[in-house]
């Protein structure tokens, strides 16, 4: 029984103790270690600090282990850590046109300037089991190359230079916080975007492959994608200067949509936009697309319906800490609320069992 | 023991005064709920967190805290919570309704009537009475806005036309001040009474991001029609433990012929009636 009796407290932490032995396993087997997370489930760790909203590896590691790999929960646990840290300031905004990128590629132009850099993808490879991998083997290094010298320059500023994509002009308006402030509606894309960043993928995944499916179709090209290493700066106030702080590494998106011209407007490429922590192109396409179909009324399109349009559908469902805690809560004892649904039952169906019986009668 | 680790109660001081500036903006406007920017707790969304938050800004070191989980001390989550402000406050906790300062509860109002030095921390699931008549957010803080009611009498309405009765067993919409349209958490319809009370009431909806608030002698009315007078229902047995006609009871399968027992929700105010019984 897991209420109303006396010793809840002793039955919780029973629980607890065996939930630790679980997560260890069989004490035969070698203990995982915090940097092999790290290192060897990369992925993991780069969609707990994406959803987590925050950017330190060894801590997700942390989390993924403590969470016997429910990566939901590693992410409850980042969360849960990260709003008692204290806020000193606000960085810089990052500057992806800076970045030392470890994979860079457009599926609009056959090439370049930049050239198509493959860089570390699952795309190419035959999903085959691998079964070197059960037995221990090394890899051997992979061949390298010296990083380009220049900074590799964004695809849609070519499409720009022609005016066929809409303008994205700078815009200095500090962002809102919705870990700060509740999230209220309507939300400006610069919210929206924060929201959909730390976003569960597999709902940011689903609402972006209905609008590919005509629930709100956009026709998304991937302009460009890359990942790798920017640095993050931010202004000391004792200095009066920025200094890089540290280096993180994301995943960017630009999409490339459907144009529609307007009275005042030729027809031109709109604009999606995705930025996740880490390595998530999965992630930041999604993201992308579920951006650009959100925007609809901003460029004066048509409201058809879907569920990728409605701002507060997406938004109030996105997060998965808050989707998953509500849903499970169900579990809880409910047997007050649902005593009085009994006794309602009870007291419908007696009195139609009674008005049947006269009905027969008569 | 506290853990020092956290600053008292768990929140830092900005978070508690962000907190205690709604809790106070909804003392001032009975029933509205105001927005406020939840915080991740360390127990999940569902279990309590608007509740927890708000009991975490109310709490000071000379309280004693007393959790209820459907009118139990010893739930599960209820002993979770307790466990909570005992490691994170140090406060005194207490089962005695009579002997708390501040009494968090969830789906359930204490038997004992409450005293004006106390404060009721309700755990709300979805503050929003509106909210499945009307699922957009946006349309229903226009509703309260207006005072546009009306879809909820409809329902009411469409009810008793469906099955005679109001099919509202819990969560019965309340009506505060002749204002706002109140969702009272999900009490049974049988708590609903017991609103207008001594205490003050706080509401916490951490998910949903919302506060509201009764102040002590608010005037609570549940919602229904002259020919359909709202009733406080109950099982119509008397406690099996102690005997009460006048509690709220929960029904306990006892056997696998399907047999059952009735006793009290209220584990304090059962267990307080039989001590007196013995002495």
């Amino acid at each position: 029984m897991y209420v109303a009796v006396k010793g809840g407290e002793r039955a919780i932490d029973n629980a607890h103790a065996w939930l630790a032995e679980e997560r260890r396993g069989d004490r035969e087997v070698a203990e995982l270690e915090v940097a092999q997370i790290r290192e060897q489930m990369s992925l993991a760790v780069h969609r707990v600090m994406a959803e987590g909203s925050l950017y330190d590896p060894d801590l997700a590691a942390l989390a993924i282990k403590q969470a016997r790999g429910d990566l939901i929960e590693a992410v409850f646990l980042i969360r849960a850590y990260r709003t008692t840290l204290p806020r000193f300031g606000a960085s810089e905004p990052i500057d992806t046109a800076d970045m030392a990128c470890d994979r860079r590629i457009s599926a609009t132009f056959k090439d370049l300037p930049g050239g198509q850099v493959l860089g570390p993808t699952f795309d190419y490879t035959h999903r085959l089991l691998d079964f070197k991998l059960a037995a221990e083997g090394e890899v051997p290094p992979a061949p390298s190359t010296d990083a380009p010298a220049e900074p590799v320059p964004h695809v849609t500023g070519f499409l720009n230079r022609e005016g066929l994509i809409e303008e994205a002009p700078a815009d200095d308006t500090p962002p809102p916080d919705l870990t700060r402030e509740p999230l209220e509606f309507p939300a400006d894309r610069a919210l929206r975007l924060q929201a959909l960043a730390r976003a569960d993928e597999g709902f940011t995944l689903g609402m972006a492959y209905s609008t590919q499916r005509g629930y709100a179709r956009n026709h998304a090209f991937v302009g460009e994608l890359r990942i790798g290493a920017v640095t993050v700066e931010m202004e000391i106030p004792e200095l009066g200067f920025a200094i890089e702080i540290g280096e993180i590494t994301v995943t960017e998106c630009e999409s490339v949509n459907q144009f529609k011209g307007s009275k005042t407007e030729p027809p031109q490429f709109t604009r999606g936009y995705g930025l996740v922590f880490g390595q998530s192109e999965r992630k930041a396409i999604s993201m992308a697309l579920v951006d650009r179909a959100l925007r609809w009324e901003e460029l004066g399109e048509d409201n058809v319906g879907a569920p990728a349009q409605d701002t507060e559908f997406v938004l109030a469902h996105a997060d998965n800490i808050q989707a998953t805690g509500f849903l499970e809560h169900i579990k809880l004892p409910h047997y007050v609320d649902f005593q009085s649904e009994l006794e309602l039952v009870r007291k419908l169906r007696r009195e139609a069992g009674a008005s049947d019986m006269k009905e027969a009668a008569e | 023991m506290t853990d020092q680790s956290y600053n008292f109660a768990y929140l830092d001081e900005q978070t508690k005064r962000m907190i205690r500036r709604a809790i106070l903006k909804g003392l001032a406007i009975p029933g509205y709920q105001v927005p406020f920017a939840s915080r991740e707790m360390p127990m999940p969304y569902g279990w309590g967190t608007g509740g927890v938050q708000v009991s975490a800004a109310t709490l000071t070191p000379s309280d004693t805290l007393k959790v209820i989980d459907q009118g139990a001390d010893d739930t599960t989550n209820a002993v979770s919570i307790r466990k909570f402000f005992e490691r994170t406050a140090d406060v005194a906790t207490t089962t005695a309704t009579s002997d708390a300062t501040v009494i968090q509860t969830r789906h359930r109002i204490p038997e004992e009537e409450l005293s004006e030095d106390q404060i009721l921390v309700y755990q709300v699931p979805i503050p929003e009475p509106l909210r499945f008549l009307e699922p957009r957010e946006t349309e229903t803080r226009k509703m309260h806005a207006l005072e546009e009611y009306g879809l909820m009498h409809v329902k009411l309405y469409e009810d008793i036309a469906r099955h005679g009765h109001i099919a509202t067993s819990y969560a019965y919409p309340v009506k505060v001040e002749g204002r706002y349209v109140m969702d009272p958490s999900p009490i049974p319809k049988f708590d609903n009474p017991k609103m207008e009370m001594a205490a003050i009431q706080l509401f916490g909806a951490g998910r949903e991001q919302r506060i509201y608030a009764l102040p002590p002698y608010t005037k609570v009315v549940s919602l229904d029609f002259d020919d359909h007078p709202f009733e406080a229902s109950k099982a119509p047995q008397d406690c099996a433990l102690c005997g009460a006609s006048d509690s709220y009871l929960d029904e306990v399968i006892t056997d696998d012929d399907g047999s059952r027992m009735f006793v009290c929700s209220d584990t304090d105010y059962c267990e307080k009636r039989r001590e007196g019984q013995a002495a």
